[in-house]
């Protein structure tokens, strides 16, 4: 029971930083983005690739950290994979969101993040194959934690959650310090208004997608650190992302984290009662759930 | 004679390319004065200024601030031309305190930031009591007061003010445009859109009357306010020879 409540707690991290970039996006740009969880692919895929590069050019740099299975070219992998992902949402946007945006409507833009989607997913597939990889080929050993009740923990989960919390706490600073966040906020609010008060509306677009790509890219490899990195893992995450930026309130940064933990939680504490293969249908439950008692979400407002 | 600020001439506009909302506009807004747009529901009082901020693109004819071309200038660069736009209705930032809400407007000077804010903080004492409060919290007249105080952190020349008065009490609507008098005192022209006719008359310089899109008449806004014509157009919305 404990073991599943730290194990939601783990899988609750990289979903929360999954359903930041989300909501960010679906509250500034005003569309449902489908094609957001294949970000987190992309994001792994990509560190995937930068590791190999680091570690076959700087040899010295596939040593690892302490007693985690990350490497010091993982590492650098991950700064490279935000910045790729990041910006391949911005490029993303301006060759297809942007155009659909300024002719189509809201539901044209649904329908083109879910073909692109199946896009990105499938060129995944087809440069990768569809075999599944790993950033360690090595067993990470699991730390006992106590013995009764039987707690595992590896030093990897430990890593994956103290950075999702440091990112968050950085995202958190920005948004409510800096008039950068400001911007972000007033554009989520009020797109007119923002531009009047000197905010660029071009930009700040540009910025909400490289901010929504680096954090996918980030959840991406942290997901691919705990499970395995495999073209489909954005149509499996696909769903408890949305459940997370759902339940916390679309437009809630802080609700998408509470959502994304929730989420987590509640498919590992599932386990429990249900049998493995019905865990998918919690994230379903939970936004059924949301839906009926706060159609807002937890932290999410009303809108006009 | 003060020189005009604001110069429109013959303009066109509206959201949808094929349907003007405004049809040949001109109209000019003297330095250091108010001048008012008055008409009924409809007649493109606020697409004008809406046309002038950027916001609506503008189809034909020019717009000239300090004898200088600004048609179809993006938004977010009025402030480098000494404009400042505050709108009707949701002209705050609700879910951003005030203090995040002056910051942020504060941000498009390159003037010293801080001291912007400072200074609207003397101005409106009533927000700097309430400047770590949600700007979703304060009442009708105080959130009017809050997006001039917005507007004059980029310490503009001209002010395009649609219907400040909107929604508020007579006795705050007042205040709002007593501020609105105090800060021509110190040379910011005001461009105002206002359906609070005679209050705001009796405050403006020099008015235009707008119907259908183009403007019917204009002058100064004693006259106006005495002649017993504008009296029917406006109510009754009867035409005074062509525009």
């Amino acid at each position: 029971m404990i073991q599943n409540l730290m194990d939601g707690i783990l899988t609750g991290s990289y979903l929360s930083l999954g359903a930041i970039g989300l909501t960010l996006v679906m509250h500034i740009l005003r569309f449902a983005n489908f094609s957001h969880a294949e970000l987190l692919s992309l994001g792994a895929y990509a560190a995937l690739v930068c590791d190999a590069l680091v570690t076959s050019l700087v040899p010295v740099f596939a040593t690892k950290l302490g007693a985690l299975s990350l490497t010091w070219s993982l590492l650098a992998a991950i700064v490279v994979s935000m910045v790729f992902t990041g910006a391949s949402a911005v490029v993303l946007d301006l060759l297809v969101f942007k155009r659909v945006r300024e002719k189509g409507q809201e539901l044209s833009m649904v329908f083109a993040s879910f073909g692109m989607a199946l896009i990105i997913r499938n060129v995944i597939g087809l440069i990768f194959g569809l075999s599944p990889e790993l950033y360690s080929k090595d067993i990470a050993f699991a730390v006992i934690l106590s013995q009764d009740p039987l707690l595992l923990v590896k030093p990897d989960q430990i890593f994956v959650l103290g950075a999702a919390v440091a990112l968050m706490l950085i995202l958190h600073l920005i948004l409510s310090r800096t008039t950068f966040g400001f911007s972000l906020r007033a554009v989520a609010e009020n797109p007119d208004l923002a531009q009047v008060n000197g905010v660029n509306l071009t930009l700040t677009i540009m910025a909400v997608w490289l901010i929504g790509g680096g954090l996918a890219a980030i959840a991406g490899v942290f997901y691919g650190l705990s499970h395995q990195i495999i073209p489909v893992m954005g149509r499996d995450l696909v769903l408890p992302i949305f459940a997370a930026t759902i339940v916390g309130g679309i437009g809630s940064v802080y609700g998408a984290v509470l959502g994304g933990f929730i989420v987590g939680i509640a498919a590992n504490l599932a386990l429990v009662v249900l049998p493995a293969g019905y865990t998918p249908s919690i994230p379903f439950l939970l936004i059924l759930a949301v839906l009926i008692l706060r159609p807002h979400g937890l932290f999410g407002e009303a809108r006009a | 004679m003060p020189k005009a600020i604001l110069v429109v001439e013959n303009v066109t506009a509206g959201y949808v390319p094929d349907l003007p909302i405004l049809k040949g506009v001109s109209l000019f807004a003297k330095t250091g004065q108010i001048t008012l747009i008055i008409g009924p529901n409809g007649a493109g009082k606020s697409t004008m200024i809406k046309a002038i901020a950027g916001l609506v693109p503008v189809s034909g004819g020019r717009i000239l601030v300090d004898n200088s071309d600004m048609t179809g200038l993006r938004p977010d660069l009025l402030a480098a031309v000494g404009v400042a736009y505050v709108p009707q209705n949701d002209n705050v930032f609700r879910s951003l305190t005030i203090a995040q809400n002056l910051a942020l407007a504060a941000s498009r000077t390159s003037d010293d930031r801080a001291t912007q804010v400072e200074n609207q903080y003397d101005r409106f004492p009533a927000l700097a009591d309430k400047r770590n409060d949600k700007a979703g919290t304060l009442s009708g007249g105080q959130r009017q007061v809050l997006a001039i105080a917005m507007a004059l952190t980029a310490a503009p020349r001209l002010i395009l003010m649609d219907e400040p008065s909107a929604g508020l009490s007579p006795k705050a609507a007042g205040e709002v445009l007593e501020h609105a008098r105090a800060l021509t005192d110190k040379g910011v022209s005001i461009l105002l859109v206002e359906q609070n006719v005679n209050q705001a008359m009796r405050l403006a310089d020099h008015c235009y009357i707008f119907a259908e899109g183009r403007n019917q008449i204009d002058g100064a806004a004693q006259d106006l306010l005495n002649d017993p014509v504008v009296g029917e157009i406006y109510l009754g919305g009867r035409r005074v020879g062509t525009a």
